[in-house]
């Protein structure tokens, strides 16, 4: 056991940081979930891209540098700390990148990635649909063959990013009356095609953060497909093991919500002391981002020498989650009567410094629902990790 | 970086858990329990035979000379099996002590071979603790007076026994008269090794409070996949799955905070005091809820004598709250986290 950074990646995480230093827009851009915002957030992507730094675990065929998972975290850690804007291109960067690298061809790796990099294509992700949730396997929307096309129908629901995105990558039923996770392929589609019909969902905030997608004989070729045909399901899960478990919610977020939820709690002593459940909310908030830190660093390491990750994976989506809540509920108690008001609002002056508890607040409402509810990621480390008979 | 174990320490683990298995069976605890010391010379021996009392002494004493992260992986394990001894004061923090003492070679000479060998018991009383551990079989306990280091024996003092709702925990109220003869370092001296010690002393509880939280865990696991009711094993229910989910997600956020805490001790860091109280807050908590949940799962069996569990949730209640109850450390992670100009946030993991 040796915890400390190797010289190069210090000089990696000084370098990071003059540059997002240098370049990170000094005001804070309007959401992504609305037009303008969404075209800042695309604007910042291609900004990151100049400086390699929009995915710098890629190869640097594709845009990236090539980089190990201790940078990454490297890299994660200096970018929440500087305050950058959200990455308008997750689903893409995050979610369907790692996909691509192990089941694309080269000439699909070739067609995206730059262009995912450069966020000159920005990705939904369509898996939910009205009946399927939870339960994913019970998806219905259907990918007919037609020569060398896919002929697709039904509808998708809760997508995010769907309302100004290009590109959608998602599930769909390609053999008929085939039942569960058999028959389903794995697609990749542009939202502008014929037939489809985006309906955008307002979210808690107002804002359209996702959509419903509403497909109508839409033609795909059929080398926009994912791998085999039928083999869709597999795909779908190789990935979302711990690859994705991992990137999906970097650790430098929940430390940084920390640090600023100590400097507000320390700004409020005399209101929040009041309740004397605060300070130790705030410690145990502080501490539970310390812990998914460190599970994350010992997770790469434990990567890096060869190791395989399994259902111990599902635990982290519940502890990220339950710590977003944690950090968000303690800031709106310190906040007390100020916390119900919105950003926009000309009362108070920034209690946050520079962060809106609030919109942190109505997100964290989401975390334990979105990528796998609690509930069924419960039932995988109960079922697969602790070996309890299944229902 | 380097977040995992090396192999030595991996294969060191899984011997002395084979052993464990076969020499601390819940039958055998329950045994020691029923006798007056609580304590078996025959298990010590054992113990003393896999190397377990050589680890800390150095090798000049006669002893293995390791670490502090060679121990954590084997305290997880001796909280597992719950072992009725007191190996880790005597082998872990009484060995660290007395060759950290300044030079008194003869006292050296003296303890630290028959640490090694096996045929010491040292008791070592920190005034974080109410009373002293296994004070009464102790040859030699080594107490604190004003920071100072005493070294007395069980005949120079006054014990009487207290009950533990651990039957296997012997706890003793001291009474006793410092003295030029009995002291073996002045406070200047020893302030600092009785931080290391307090340090070292919650280090090895939170490692046995995680061991403890996995057994529980296993236990009520079991037990849930057995027991049948409406048809089918309890553990098919979600109301029982997800009671035992939770203590998982609990032990799996644990195990780095330990690991990280038990480097910073071994590398003596400047943070090694609060990583060590986060760690034991970490693990407390794992363990608390592992005791709630697993009786739960077990229903009314878990209330009983009977059901092997008592023997886990009871040592896990009272290692709880012992070398540092959660006030105490809480207020050492709040002296940290919130003092002036303290470095969080992202980056500020690995200084």
């Amino acid at each position: 056991m040796r915890l400390e950074y190797t010289g190069p990646q210090k000089r990696f995480r000084l370098e990071v940081r003059e540059w997002l230093a240098a370049h990170v827009p000094k005001a804070t851009l309007p959401s992504f979930d609305t037009e303008v915002g969404f075209a800042e957030h695309r604007a910042w992507e291609a900004s990151l891209a100049q400086g390699r730094f929009s995915a710098v675990t890629w190869p640097e065929a594709f845009g990236g540098r090539g980089c190990g998972l201790i940078e990454w975290l490297i890299f994660e850690e200096e970018y929440w700390r500087s305050s950058a804007p959200l990455r308008v291109n997750q689903n893409g960067i995050f979610l369907l990148a790692p996909t691509l690298m192990e089941f694309g061809t080269e000439a699909q790796k070739q067609r995206f990635l730059p262009k995912m990099a450069t966020g000159e294509e920005i990705w939904a992700q369509g898996w939910s649909e009205p009946g399927a949730g939870s339960d994913m396997a019970a998806i219905r929307c259907t990918a007919q063959r037609d020569g060398d096309h896919y002929v697709i129908n039904g509808q998708k629901t809760w997508s995010t990013r769907a309302v100004w995105a290009d590109w959608l990558f998602g599930l769909f039923r390609s053999e008929p009356g085939s039942q569960r996770h058999h028959g389903l392929t794995f697609v990749l589609l542009p939202l502008k095609l014929p037939g489809i019909t985006i309906r955008p969902i307002k979210q808690l905030n107002g804002l359209a953060g996702f959509a419903e997608i509403f497909f109508d004989n839409v033609r795909v070729p059929v080398e926009n497909r994912l791998g085999d045909e039928g083999a869709g399901w597999n795909i779908a899960m190789a990935t979302a093991g711990f690859e994705r478990g991992l990137m999906l919610r970097s650790p430098g977020r929940f430390q940084q919500t920390a640090k600023l939820l100590v400097k507000l709690y320390q700004q409020n002593r005399e209101r929040a002391d009041a309740d004397p459940a605060i300070r130790d909310a705030v410690m145990r908030s502080w501490m539970g981002a310390e812990a998914y830190t460190l599970a994350t660093y010992r997770t790469a390491c434990r990567l890096n020498k060869g190791a395989k990750i399994g259902a111990e994976a599902s635990t982290n989506k519940i502890f990220w989650s339950e710590l977003d809540l944690l950090m968000h509920e303690t800031a709106m108690q310190i906040l007390g009567p100020q916390g119900e008001l919105m950003a926009r609002s000309p009362e108070p002056a920034d209690p946050g410094n520079g962060y809106s508890w609030l919109d942190g607040f109505l997100f964290s409402q989401a975390g334990p629902i979105y990528a796998g509810t609690n509930e069924i990621q419960r039932n995988i480390i109960a079922e697969r990790m602790l070996g309890l008979p299944r229902a | 970086m380097d977040f995992t174990f090396a192999e030595q320490q991996i294969a060191f683990r899984d011997a002395v858990r084979k052993f464990l298995i076969i020499e601390a069976a819940p039958e055998m605890l329950r045994e020691i329990w029923e006798t007056k010391s609580g304590r078996s010379r025959e298990l010590r021996c054992k113990l003393a035979d896999q190397g377990l009392t050589a680890i800390s002494v150095p090798e000049t004493y006669g002893g293995i000379g390791l670490g502090d992260l060679d121990w954590i992986l084997l305290q997880v394990e001796l909280g597992y099996y719950a072992i009725p001894d007191s190996l880790s004061d005597t082998a872990y923090l009484a060995s660290w002590l007395l060759e950290h003492l300044p030079a008194d070679l003869a006292l050296k000479r003296e303890w630290l071979p028959r640490i090694a060998a096996g045929t010491a018991r040292i008791a070592v009383g920190h005034p974080v603790n109410l009373l002293v551990a296994d004070a009464e079989l102790a040859d030699l306990i080594l107490l604190w007076h004003d920071d100072e280091i005493h070294g007395v024996t069980a005949s120079d003092v006054k014990l009487t026994p207290q009950v533990s709702i651990d039957a296997s925990r012997r706890l003793y109220a001291i009474e006793w008269s410092p003295s030029a003869r009995t002291r073996l370092c002045s406070a200047k001296q020893g302030a600092g090794l009785w931080q290391q010690v307090l340090n070292r002393g919650a280090l090895a509880l939170a490692a046995q409070l995680l061991g403890l939280a996995q057994r529980m865990v296993d236990l009520g696991v079991d037990y849930a996949a057995q027991r049948k009711q409406f048809g089918k094993p309890v553990g098919a229910f979600q109301a029982v799955k997800h009671q035992l989910a939770d203590v998982a997600v609990k032990i799996e956020f644990t195990k780095p905070v330990l690991f990280r805490a038990a480097y910073a001790v071994d590398r003596d860091l400047d943070d090694a005091a609060i990583q060590v109280s986060h760690a034991k807050l970490a693990a407390g908590d794992a363990a608390r809820l592992a005791a709630r949940n697993a009786l739960q799962a077990h229903g009314a069996m878990g209330y009983t004598w009977e059901a092997d569990l008592q023997m886990f949730m009871k040592r896990a209640w009272a290692l709880d709250a012992a070398w540092g109850d959660r006030g105490f450390h809480k207020q050492r992670v709040a002296d940290a986290i919130f003092a002036d100009g303290a470095e969080l946030g992202p980056g500020s993991t690995f200084n």
